[in-house]
């Protein structure tokens, strides 16, 4: 069965025909050819494929294309100013050697957007429960926590 | 003029392209026209095929194609290579049983791969899988590897399920030693199975062109050239220039992306049947249940000492579990690269390590970071500590009492120690993690209802792996050398090509630091290029922290080489002999005078030979260079664990975890940091949540994120960490390699904590709060 889809994606409108099993993260990755987000599970638990659904970060390996209809979606590609300037959460990652692979980057870095708003000074550990579920096999977490607290800060415009 | 480089804290060169979505890992490389693969696997982990009906699956929507391991035979389609023979006790070779990569007749672990579907979109292909009806003869399984010597036979060519039976060491001189040792600490383990889980599940993508009859291959995999050397020359039969290998940005491997699976070798082989790209990636569950695992050994030590705690002999018996077949560089892993670090720190003076290999009805097992290293550290730092309390020496000083501290050291096990200051990082460790104020602390837990443990962990590893000659005779069947070559453009930038492979490592900016650094120029005119076969002349790969020290050392071989001969050419440019030449920082220079080219002059004058030595040198500024180191480097360390465990539940919390390493010279303190964290991340994962479980009759019970706990932000602290510097005293930049430490090094550490926390001897790994809790209920 096929099921006509349509949202917004980083602020264009997008469009397709789909088969209605279709995932929200096989919508965005091989339709859109947005691959900056991630598969790492199947399961919904390592966070490798979250992105913003009006504003909150969700898992979209977890719903279908169907449920995003009408929703504004926010991929890890939509992030950076459009002349390529890096987000405030963006830079305190790379300023904080907050990835190595990158593979769950992505995820990480959508997740910690969403917490952020709530929490403009973060302690370590709220960071590290906010990452409950996002996995990171390389950094052990130490830069991932480092680099949300100082990001989330920036964001807040704190020093 | 540039500050220098090395030893600088500089931003990683790769980050801008992951945070922005731009990387490109396999499962991201869509090529025109590409079909896509699903696998059938066992359920069983022992069983007969009787039969397979295809039937429904052919005639499903849109399948290109099915096909069994009797097509993979019928095309002549070898097994899957070992990549190391190791020689038991008898003179004999290890047994070798075929390794197909679809079953043929039988199956040995669930998750093997029994058939494949090609179709035009992925569900359609899992679709017509699940239409796949298999025939079984379900046979007894055997998971432990205690018990696999009696167990009906896996392979018809290991009937006692032995692969082989090695031993290092003099037995009767090690014996002797027991008999008259004042005290003997003995203690029987299990060195958990892990399963890696990086985050980027494997995936390969295969293409074969009619048009220049050759293949190309993207695959997640940390080792390109390799793998390409094992398909072609030993499953495949195909002319190794007719076959690209590309492993593009691979999303982290700790070891499980070594090794050629038969997956690679199905996509690969079919691209030309159908003439379409193949593309498939692993589900989490297929990465479970079919990426090699690591660790799983089950070993009994003991530790002679006179009456002092001096260390008289070693001994160890272990039996490793291989899984169902013999992965890649399996084989070594129990064995060359785990009694040969069984010295430790210490001048134990005989040391005798016997171990028996077996096959069981699992999945494989091969290197996982430390491969063989942790495993050895595990032996010696439990029994040392054990030893401590048993003999009520302080633990500190019990290891003070038996560090090497002359150097070069030579081991009885085989291994050559260049350098080290143990002593170093032990008075550095103690200090940082206040032992001190240990007393004081576990009273204020006590308070609290917290039992409060420290443990230390001195830790040695090998790295570089290492001199080929030395490799060959202990029967590895590839050389360990790396390959590097420079490439000066004609505006003076640089593209350095590497046969080391970077997923996670940070290779990007720490191999171009150490180009800039060495040339004089700034690093954006520096890039590196690394997982393409066709770009890179050789490679060994990345594994066993070797990249630094053996890959590195290539790169810094062809520099000087570039500037030898840039200064050739700037000699006759400035019209001055080559021997009054001097190159600093990006300027050739005649000495003692104020005549000088620049790098970029020089180079410019190599590709438009206007005014050139013609009739001496040949124009072009690139060079390449194969380095085989002299020896292994020899990173070491202590890390100190203070642990609170909850008394009512059980629960362990790491309170403080400090970690001073000594890797030699450090390009890039920040990566090397991140390296360690993420090592220590892993160990600390052994040794508290990390615990694959198998049914008796052979399921995987952990195949899923729910089951098997990899360590999440809230199971970790942040780390403490320093580092004390001695050089490696064999390459020219004095480095010894940091991937694997932290995973080496905090299982035992951990361990010594938790044990120290409770008051008991011995615990196993993992110990989650219920293993704990059970443990304080037996005591009590």
């Amino acid at each position: 069965m096929s099921v006509k889809v349509s949202m917004k994606v980083n602020g264009k409108p997008v469009a397709a025909d789909l088969e209605a099993r279709t995932l929200l993260v096989t919508f965005i990755r091989e339709h859109l050819r947005l691959t900056g987000t991630h598969v790492g599970c199947d399961t919904a638990q390592c966070g490798a494929c979250t992105v913003l659904m009006n504003g909150k970060a969700i898992k979209s390996c977890s719903i279908v294309a169907m449920q995003a209809e009408g929703a504004d979606i926010l991929t890890i590609e939509g992030v950076a100013k459009p002349d390529g300037t890096l987000h405030p959460m963006q830079a305190a990652f790379k300023e904080n050697h907050g990835l190595q692979c990158g593979f769950c980057t992505p995820g990480m870095v959508m997740n910690a957007l969403d917490f952020a708003k709530s929490h403009p000074d973060p302690t370590e550990e709220e960071v590290r429960d906010s990452l409950e579920g996002n996995l990171c096999r390389c950094t052990g977490y130490h830069n991932i926590v480092k680099s949300i607290m100082a990001g989330a800060r920036a964001m807040a415009g704190k020093p | 003029m540039t500050a220098p480089l090395i030893g600088a804290r500089v931003q990683r060169k790769e980050d801008y392209r992951f945070l922005t979505g731009a990387g490109m890992y396999t499962d991201d490389v869509a090529l025109p026209g590409q079909a896509y693969a699903a696998f059938v696997r066992s359920p069983h982990a022992h069983a007969r095929i009787k039969k397979i009906a295809l039937d429904q699956a052919k005639k499903s929507p849109a399948v290109l194609a099915v096909y069994t391991g009797a097509d993979l035979a019928a095309a002549k389609v070898g097994g899957l290579p070992c990549g190391w023979l190791i020689t038991d006790v008898n003179g004999q070779p290890m047994k070798e049983p075929p390794y197909p990569p679809l079953a043929q007749g039988k199956v040995r672990h669930v998750g093997e791969r029994v058939a494949v579907v090609i179709a035009e979109s992925l569900a359609q292909a899992r679709d017509a899988a699940e239409l796949i009806e298999v025939d079984y003869e379900v046979l007894p399984a055997v998971v432990d590897p205690v018990k696999a010597k009696g167990a009906p036979a896996i392979h018809e060519a290991a009937p006692d399920n032995a692969c082989y039976v090695w031993a290092l060491g003099d037995k009767a001189a090690v014996d002797g030693a027991f008999a008259k040792a004042a005290h003997v600490t003995k203690l029987d383990f299990v060195n958990n199975r892990l399963i890696p889980n990086a985050i980027e599940p494997r995936a390969a993508n295969a293409t074969y062109s009619r048009a220049e009859a050759g293949y190309t291959l993207y695959v997640a995999s940390q080792n390109p050239h390799v793998e390409r050397l094992l398909m072609t020359a030993f499953v495949l039969g195909l002319p190794e220039n007719k076959v690209r290998v590309v492993a593009p940005d691979v999303g982290g491997g700790f070891g499980s992306k070594i090794y050629l699976y038969p997956e690679d070798v199905v996509v690969t082989w079919a691209a030309k049947q159908l003439n379409r790209p193949v593309k498939w990636t692993a589900e989490r569950t297929e990465s479970f249940v079919s990426d090699a695992h690591g660790r799983d050994h089950v070993t009994t030590a003991e530790l002679a000492l006179d009456r002092d705690g001096k260390f008289l002999a070693l001994r160890v018996r272990t039996t490793a579990n291989l899984g169902a077949y013999l992965s890649t560089f399996a084989s070594c892993i129990p064995t060359i690269l785990y009694a040969t670090l069984l010295a430790g720190q210490y001048t134990t003076p005989l040391i005798y390590c016997e171990v028996t290999a077996v096959f069981t009805n699992t999945t494989p097992v091969d290197a996982y970071r430390g491969a063989g290293r942790p495993e050895a550290t595990y032996v010696v730092e439990r029994l040392v500590e054990t030893a401590a309390r048993e003999m009520k020496l302080d633990p500190a000083g019990i290891r003070r009492k038996n560090f090497i501290r002359q150097f070069p050291y030579q081991t009885p096990v085989a291994l050559c120690y260049d350098t080290g200051n143990y002593e170093a990082t032990l008075d550095a460790v103690m200090k940082m993690a206040d032992v001190a104020g240990f007393k004081q602390r576990k009273e204020e837990s006590l308070t609290k209802g917290k039992l409060r443990g420290l443990g230390y962990a001195c830790y040695i590893e090998a790295c570089g792996i290492a001199p080929s000659n030395v490799a060959g005779s202990l029967g590895a069947r590839a050389g360990l050398f790396e390959a590097g070559e420079i490439r000066v453009h004609p505006t003076g930038t640089v593209t350095v090509f590497t046969g080391s492979h970077s997923h996670g490592q940070g290779h990007e900016t720490t191999f171009a630091q150490v180009v800039a650094d060495r040339l004089g120029l700034p690093i954006e005119n520096v890039d590196i290029v690394h997982g393409d076969t066709s770009k890179v002349l050789f490679g060994m790969g990345t594994y066993g922290s070797r990249s630094i020290a053996v890959g590195g050392t290539a790169i810094v071989k062809a520099l000087d080489k570039i500037v030898a001969k840039g200064r050739k050419i700037a000699a006759h440019l400035l019209e001055a002999a080559e021997a009054d030449i001097e190159y600093d920082r990006g300027v050739f220079k005649v000495a003692g005078t104020d005549k000088q080219k620049t790098f970029g002059e020089v180079a410019f004058a190599a590709y438009v030979p206007h005014n050139y030595p013609l009739d001496k040198l040949e124009p072009g500024l690139n060079e390449n260079a194969f380095y085989d180191p002299a020896n292994f480097t020899f990173p070491a360390g202590s890390y100190v664990c203070e642990v609170e465990v909850d008394r009512d539940t059980g629960a362990t919390q790491i309170v403080a975890f400090t970690a001073v390493d000594d890797f030699g010279k450090i390009i890039n303190p920040m990566i090397v940091e991140g390296q360690v964290h993420g090592g220590l991340a892993q160990g600390i994962g052994q040794a508290l949540t990390e615990g694959c479980r198998y049914d008796s009759t052979g399921q995987l019970v952990t195949g899923s994120f729910s089951d098997y706990a990899i360590p999440r932000a809230g199971d970790v602290p942040l780390f403490k960490l320093d580092t004390r510097e001695t050089p490696c005293t064999h390459n020219p930049l004095g480095v010894k390699g940091c991937g694997e430490a932290g995973a080496i090094g905090a299982p035992a550490a951990v361990m010594n904590a938790i044990t120290d926390a409770l008051g008991v001897k011995d615990l196993p790994m993992p110990a989650t709060a219920q293993t704990v809790w059970r443990s304080m209920h037996k005591a009590a």
